[in-house]
C-alpha cells in the first residue's frame, strides 16, 4: 500500500470493500475454466478431437452460460447493495511491495457481461457448427473460440486491473488468431496483423494507465484504486492522465477514432467471429473498461469530454463510411464502429450515461450479432459472395434469414418498440440533456447519426433482400440461394427475439439502470432540454427520413450490378469509400515514417554501428596480421629490439638531464 | 709502505700512479682485442679461450683498482671454474659445431652495428664529459686492515641478508641444474624378462649369440676361433696354432682393451666387439645375426639403439 | 691517469658483449657474450667503488659474480637439454614460439 493509500485510509475515506465470495459464488472460476478446458482439449488434443471437437466446444460454452445463469440467479437473491462478490484465487506476484492477487469479481456489471458473452457465445458456437461444417479446421476454430470466451470472461471478471489486462491481451490474441483463421488468404493475414498492431497502440495506453495506478495508489485492485479515486487522494492531473490512457486502450480495443481502421479489416475472419468478437463482445470491452473505471472518470471532467468527443466523431465516421461500402460485412463493421460510438458518447456523459451505454451495448450485442449471423447466412447461401450489388430479392429464398435479419435491422434503426428504439433514443435524449451548446451539438450529432444509420441499414437491407435479382441461377456464375440449416437459423431466431425485446426489458421500469446503479452510480434524471415525447418524435422523423431516402434511392430506382466509378460519385462518397482516408492517414503519419525510421536505423546499424565494429575489428586484425610478423621467433631479433629500446631510453634520459 | 703513508699519499696525489697507467694502457687494448676476437672468431673454443684472456685482463684491472679479492675471485671462479664449465659444455655439444658466420636474419647485423655504435656513443661520451677532474677518493681508508677483511666485514654485517639470499639462489641454481639435467626413462625400465619375451616373440635367435670365435663357422684351418682374450684359438684337432700375426683387426678399443681380461662372450658392460672383417665376413653372412651390432653413433638415444640392436647381438 | 678510462673501457666491453649477443648464433658463445657484459658492469662497479672510496661497489660486484655463476649453470643446463632434443646449439633453431 502506498503512502497515498495510507493517507486515504487515515483521512476517513473508506476504500471500497467487496464481500468475500462464498457458496455458489466460490464456483465463479468455473466460468473461465470451462471454456479454457475446452480450448485446451481441442488445441492440445489435435486431430484426435476432429470428429467431436465442435460438440466439446459448444458444450463448454453452454456449461459456462449455465454457471453464469446460476450466478445471476444467486445475485438476484441478494440485497441490492450486496451484490459485489470478490473471490481471491491465488497470489500471482507476491513480491514485497508489489502484491498482485488473482481474483474474480462477480458484481452487477460483470454478471451482465458474463451473460452476454456466454449467451451470445453459445449461440454463435451452435451457429458455427453449421457455418463451419465444411471447413477442415473446424476443430481448431472451436478451440480458438473457447479460448476467446475464457479470455473475455477473465477480462470482465478480474477484480484488479492486471487480471483485466491479462484478459485484454488474451482476447487480442484470440482475435488475431481468428481473424487470420483462413491464413492462406493474404488479406486475412494482413488484416490480422493490422488488428494486432493497432490494438498494441491501445494496449500500451492501458498498460501505462495501470502503471500510473500502481505508482500512485500502490495497487491495481479495483477496490484500492477506486477507493483512492473516490477519496480524492489522486491528483487531478494524474487521474486525468490515467483516464486518458485508459481511454486510449478502450479506443484501440473498441475500434474508436482514431484507432478504428482495424475493425473493418477484421471482417476477413469467418462471419461467426465477426458476430461474436468484432460486434457483440470484444469490441465492447472498451465500453466495459470505461464503465468499470467509472470512479476514475467521475473525477475528471476533461477525460469525459474527450470520451464524448471521440464517441461523437466515431458515430459520424462510422455512419458515413457505412453508406459507401458494398461489402455486406464491411457495412456492418462500420455500423458497429458507429454504434460503439454511441456507447462511448453515453458513457462519456458521466453517471447519467453509464447505464445507457451498457444498455445499448447489450441490445447491440443481440441485434448486431443477429445481423452478422444473418449476413453469414446470406454469404453462405451466395457462395461466399459478400457484394451487396450481387444480391437482391433474396427474401423469397431465405425467409427465416429475411425475418430475423429484418428484425435486427428494425432494431438497429430504432423502430418503435424494438431494442434500438429504447436504448438509442435514451442516449440521444441524454446528450441533449447535457445542456448548453455542447449538449445541442452532441444531441444533433447523435440524431444525425440515427438518420444516417437508418439510411445505410435500409440500403443494406433492401439491396440484399428486396429489389430485382442481380444474380442468376444459370450460366457460369450460377447461384442457388437456399435457407441455412437449423443449427444456423436457430441462433438467428433466438437473437432476433433478443433484438426485439431486450431494449424494452432493460429500459422499461429502469430495470437495468437500477441493477447497475451500485456500479455505475445513480443515473441522475437531468433537466430535459426537450420533452422525451418530442425527442422521440424528432428521432422518428429523422429515421423515417433516412429510410425514405434509402427507399427512393435503392428500391424505387434500380441498383447497378457494378459499383459506379469514383468519377461518377460525389467527393464524400469517394472519401467514404477510402475510409475517410483513415488508412492513408495512418500510412502517411505512422507507417511510412516508421518504415523510414526502421530503414534508417537498420542502415545506421549496418553501416554505422556494424561498420564501426567491423572496421575496428578489421583494422586491428590487419594491423595484427602485419605486427605479428615482428614475432619472428628469433631470440636475437628480440634482443635487437631490446637494445634499440635501451638506446632510446638512455638517449631520452640524457636529453632530459641535459 | 705503511698504511699511514698510503693515506697521506692518497690525499696528496691523484689516485692513479704511473705504473697503473702503464698497466692500463697495455692491458686495455688487450682486453678490447680479446673481446672483439671473442665475438668474431669462428670456433666456440677459441671464443672461450679469448674470453679467458679478457677475464684475466679485467682481473688485473680489479687488482690495480684496490680490489685484490675480486681480482683473485675473478681468476679462480670465473676464468677457472666457470670457463671450464663452458668448455665442458662445448665439448658435450661438440667442438666441431663451429658457427657459420653467414647471417640469416635480414638486417640483424646492420641493426646490431648501428645500435651498438649508438649505445657505445651514448655510454662513452657522457662518461668522458662527466668525470673530468680525474680525482678519485681511493679505497685506502676502506681497505684498512686488508681488502678481504673489509669485504668480509661488510658482507657479514651490512649485507648479510643479501648474502643469505644469494646463497639460497645458488642452492636453487644447483637444484635447477639437476632438474634440467635429469632425464626421465621413457616407458619404464626394460628388465631381463622384457628382453626375453621380446626375443621369443620375434622368434629369431633365442639363445644368446655365441661369442666371437667360439664357434668357427668354417672348418677351414685358416679360419680360427678367437680366444677370450682376443687371441686366435688353436687349429683343428689340437694342432697348435701358428703364432698369431698380431692382434686381430678389431675396430675401436673395446675388444682390444685387455687381452687377458673379461670373458670371451656376453661379458656384461662390454660393447659388442666385432670380429672384424676376417672370418665371418668371408663366410657369406650366415643368418645375418652373427655380425653383432654396430657401434652406435648416437650417444644420446642409447635406449633406442639398444632396442634396435636387440634382435641382433644380445650380448649387452 | 683518469679513472674514468676504466669506465670507458667497461662501456666498450659492454657494447662488444651486446653486439656479440646480437650476431652470434651459437648459444654458448651468446652466453659468453653475456658474461662479457657482466664483467664490464663489474669493472664499472669496482671503478666506482674506488672513485667513491667505499667498498659497496665491490660487494655488489661480488654478488654479480655469484649471480652470474648461478645463471651460467642454469643457462648451460638449458642449452644442454635443448641440444639433447634438437641436436643444435643454435639460438635461431629454437624459434617455434612465433606468429
Amino acid at each position: 500500500m502506498s503512502a497515498d493509500a495510507v493517507a486515504a485510509a487515515e483521512s476517513g475515506v473508506h476504500p471500497i470493500h467487496y464481500a468475500a465470495a462464498s457458496g455458489v459464488f466460490s464456483l465463479s472460476w468455473l466460468l473461465i475454466v470451462l471454456p479454457l478446458a475446452g480450448a485446451a482439449v481441442l488445441l492440445l488434443g489435435g486431430r484426435r478431437t476432429d470428429r467431436f471437437g465442435h460438440v466439446i466446444g459448444t458444450l463448454a460454452a453452454a456449461a459456462s452460460f449455465v454457471v453464469g445463469v446460476v450466478l445471476f440467479a444467486a445475485l438476484l437473491g441478494r440485497a441490492g447493495d450486496d451484490r459485489a462478490l470478490s473471490q481471491h484465487l491465488y497470489s500471482w506476484i507476491p513480491v514485497n511491495g508489489f502484491q498482485v492477487d488473482v481474483g474474480l469479481l462477480v458484481d452487477q456489471l460483470s454478471i451482465v457481461f458474463v451473460l452476454l458473452i456466454t449467451g451470445v457465445g453459445t449461440l454463435i458456437h451452435i451457429y458455427s457448427i453449421g457455418y463451419m461444417a465444411h471447413d477442415p479446421a473446424r476443430r481448431k476454430f472451436f478451440g480458438y473460440m473457447n479460448l476467446f470466451l475464457a479470455s473475455m470472461l477473465l477480462l470482465v471478471l478480474g477484480n484488479n486491473f492486471l487480471s483485466l489486462y491479462a484478459g485484454w491481451e488474451l482476447v487480442g490474441l484470440s482475435s488475431y488468431l481468428l481473424i487470420k483463421f483462413w491464413e492462406d488468404r493474404p488479406a486475412a493475414a494482413t488484416a490480422a496483423n493490422k488488428a494486432f498492431y493497432m490494438n498494441r497502440v491501445g494496449d500500451v495506453g492501458l498498460a501505462l494507465a495501470i502503471m500510473f495506478m500502481f505508482a500512485t495508489v500502490g495497487s491495481t485492485g479495483f477496490a484500492d484504486v477506486f477507493g483512492a479515486a473516490a477519496g480524492g487522494v489522486i491528483g487531478y492531473g494524474t487521474i486525468t492522465a490515467i483516464a486518458l490512457l485508459l481511454l486510449l486502450g478502450a479506443c484501440g480495443k473498441s475500434g474508436q477514432f482514431p484507432l478504428q481502421a482495424w475493425l473493418p479489416d477484421a471482417m476477413e475472419g469467418p462471419t461467426p467471429i465477426s458476430a461474436l468478437i468484432h460486434a457483440a463482445t470484444m469490441v465492447t470491452a472498451g465500453v466495459y473498461l470505461i464503465v468499470r473505471a467509472a470512479p476514475i472518470f467521475d473525477e475528471t471532467q476533461a477525460a469525459r469530454t474527450v470520451v464524448v468527443i471521440i464517441g461523437a466523431i466515431t458515430i459520424l465516421l462510422g455512419c458515413v463510411i457505412g453508406c459507401a461500402y458494398d461489402d455486406i460485412k464491411k457495412v456492418l463493421a462500420y455500423s458497429t464502429v458507429s454504434q460503439i460510438g454511441y456507447m462511448f458518447l453515453a458513457v462519456g456523459l458521466g453517471p447519467a450515461g453509464y447505464a445507457l451505454g451498457i444498455m445499448h451495448l447489450l441490445a447491440h450485442g443481440f441485434f448486431k450479432a443477429g445481423l452478422f449471423l444473418g449476413a453469414g447466412s446470406v454469404i453462405h447461401a451466395m457462395d461466399d459472395d459478400q457484394d451487396l450489388r450481387h444480391y437482391g430479392g433474396l427474401w423469397r429464398y431465405m425467409p427465416i434469414t429475411w425475418a430475423t435479419f429484418g428484425l435486427g435491422y428494425l432494431a438497429i434503426i430504432g423502430f418503435p418498440g424494438l431494442s434500438g428504439f429504447f436504448t438509442k433514443d435514451r442516449i440521444i435524449e441524454t446528450a441533449f440533456d447535457k445542456g448548453g451548446t455542447s449538449g445541442y451539438l452532441l444531441g444533433s450529432i447523435a440524431l444525425l447519426g440515427a438518420g444516417i444509420t437508418a439510411f445505410y441499414m435500409t440500403r443494406l437491407f433492401l439491396m440484399t433482400f428486396h429489389g430485382k435479382k442481380r444474380w442468376s441461377s444459370e450460366g457460369d456464375d450460377a447461384r442457388h440461394p437456399h435457407e441455412s440449416p437449423v443449427s444456423m437459423t436457430g441462433p438467428m431466431i433466438v437473437l432476433a427475439f433478443g433484438s426485439v425485446f431486450a431494449g424494452g426489458l432493460f429500459v422499461l421500469g429502469h430495470s437495468l439502470q437500477d441493477w447497475l446503479e451500485p456500479v455505475a452510480g445513480e443515473g441522475v434524471e437531468g433537466v430535459h432540454t426537450f420533452s422525451p415525447v418530442v425527442l422521440t418524435l424528432l428521432t422518428l422523423v429523422v429515421t423515417v427520413g433516412g429510410f425514405a431516402a434509402a427507399y427512393l434511392r435503392y428500391q424505387v430506382r434500380p441498383v447497378a450490378v457494378a459499383a459506379p466509378a469514383d468519377s461518377e460519385v460525389t467527393l464524400v462518397t469517394v472519401a467514404a469509400r477510402h475510409d475517410l482516408f483513415a488508412n492513408t492517414f495512418n500510412e502517411t503519419v505512422a507507417m511510412r515514417p516508421g518504415q523510414f525510421l526502421t530503414r534508417f536505423l537498420v542502415w545506421l546499424d549496418l553501416v554505422g554501428v556494424d561498420g564501426l565494429v567491423r572496421g575496428s575489428a578489421a583494422g586491428i586484425g590487419g594491423l595484427s596480421g602485419r605486427m605479428r610478423r615482428l614475432q619472428t621467433g628469433f631470440v636475437r631479433s628480440y634482443a635487437l629490439s631490446m637494445l634499440g629500446g635501451a638506446v632510446l631510453v638512455v638517449g631520452a634520459l640524457l636529453l632530459v638531464r641535459g | 709502505m705503511t698504511h699511514e703513508t698510503l693515506l697521506t699519499a692518497a690525499g696528496a696525489i691523484t689516485s692513479t700512479s704511473t705504473g697503473e697507467a702503464v698497466t692500463f694502457w697495455i692491458l686495455a687494448p688487450v682486453a678490447l682485442l680479446t673481446a672483439i676476437g671473442m665475438v668474431l672468431v669462428r670456433s666456440a673454443v677459441h671464443s672461450a679461450l679469448l674470453l679467458v684472456a679478457n677475464l684475466f685482463c679485467v682481473a688485473v684491472f680489479y687488482m690495480i683498482q684496490q680490489a685484490p679479492f675480486l681480482g683473485f675471485v675473478q681468476i679462480i671462479v670465473y676464468a677457472g671454474a666457470i670457463m671450464v664449465l663452458f668448455l665442458f659444455v662445448l665439448m658435450l655439444v661438440g667442438v666441431d659445431s663451429s658457427d657459420s658466420l653467414v647471417e640469416t636474419i635480414r638486417g640483424q647485423r646492420l641493426g646490431a652495428a648501428i645500435f651498438g655504435l649508438g649505445f657505445a656513443g651514448l655510454l662513452v661520451f657522457p662518461i668522458g664529459s662527466a668525470i673530468d677532474d680525474g680525482s678519485a677518493k681511493g679505497l685506502d681508508a676502506a681497505n684498512t686492515g686488508g681488502n678481504v677483511q673489509a669485504i668480509g666485514r661488510l658482507l657479514f654485517t651490512q649485507y648479510v641478508f643479501v648474502f643469505e639470499a644469494i646463497s639460497a639462489l645458488l642452492v636453487v641454481a644447483a637444484i635447477g641444474t639437476m632438474v634440467l639435467g635429469h632425464r626421465e626413462r621413457e616407458g619404464g625400465r626394460i628388465t631381463q624378462r622384457d628382453w626375453m619375451q621380446r626375443r621369443f616373440a620375434e622368434g629369431a635367435q633365442v639363445t644368446p649369440l655365441p661369442g666371437p670365435g667360439v664357434y668357427a663357422q668354417h672348418d677351414s684351418a685358416n679360419t680360427l676361433g678367437l680366444l677370450p682374450g682376443g687371441g686366435l684359438a688353436s687349429g683343428i684337432g689340437g694342432i697348435p696354432a701358428v703364432d698369431p700375426p698380431g692382434p686381430p683387426p678389431v675396430d675401436g678399443q673395446a675388444s682390444g682393451s685387455s687381452p687377458e681380461g673379461g670373458p670371451a662372450a656376453g661379458g656384461p658392460g662390454r660393447p659388442g666387439g666385432d670380429t672384424g672383417p676376417g672370418p665371418s665376413g668371408s663366410g657369406g653372412g650366415g643368418d645375418g645375426g652373427g655380425g653383432g651390432d654396430r657401434p652406435d653413433p648416437d650417444p644420446v638415444d642409447a635406449n633406442d639403439s639398444a632396442l634396435a640392436g636387440a634382435g641382433k647381438g644380445e650380448d649387452r | 691517469m683518469n679513472p674514468a678510462n676504466y669506465l670507458i673501457l667497461a662501456a666498450m666491453l659492454f657494447t662488444i658483449g651486446t653486439v656479440g649477443v646480437l650476431v652470434r648464433r651459437n648459444a654458448i658463445v651468446v652466453f659468453m657474450s653475456i658474461e662479457l657484459m657482466l664483467n664490464a658492469s663489474n669493472l664499472t662497479l669496482v671503478t666506482f667503488s674506488r672513485i667513491r672510496g667505499t667498498l659497496d661497489g665491490q660487494i655488489m660486484a661480488f654478488f654479480v659474480m655469484v649471480v652470474a655463476a648461478a645463471e651460467v649453470v642454469i643457462g648451460l643446463a638449458i642449452i644442454l637439454s635443448i641440444f639433447r632434443t634438437r641436436r643444435s646449439a643454435s639460438v635461431d633453431d629454437v624459434n617455434l614460439l612465433k606468429y
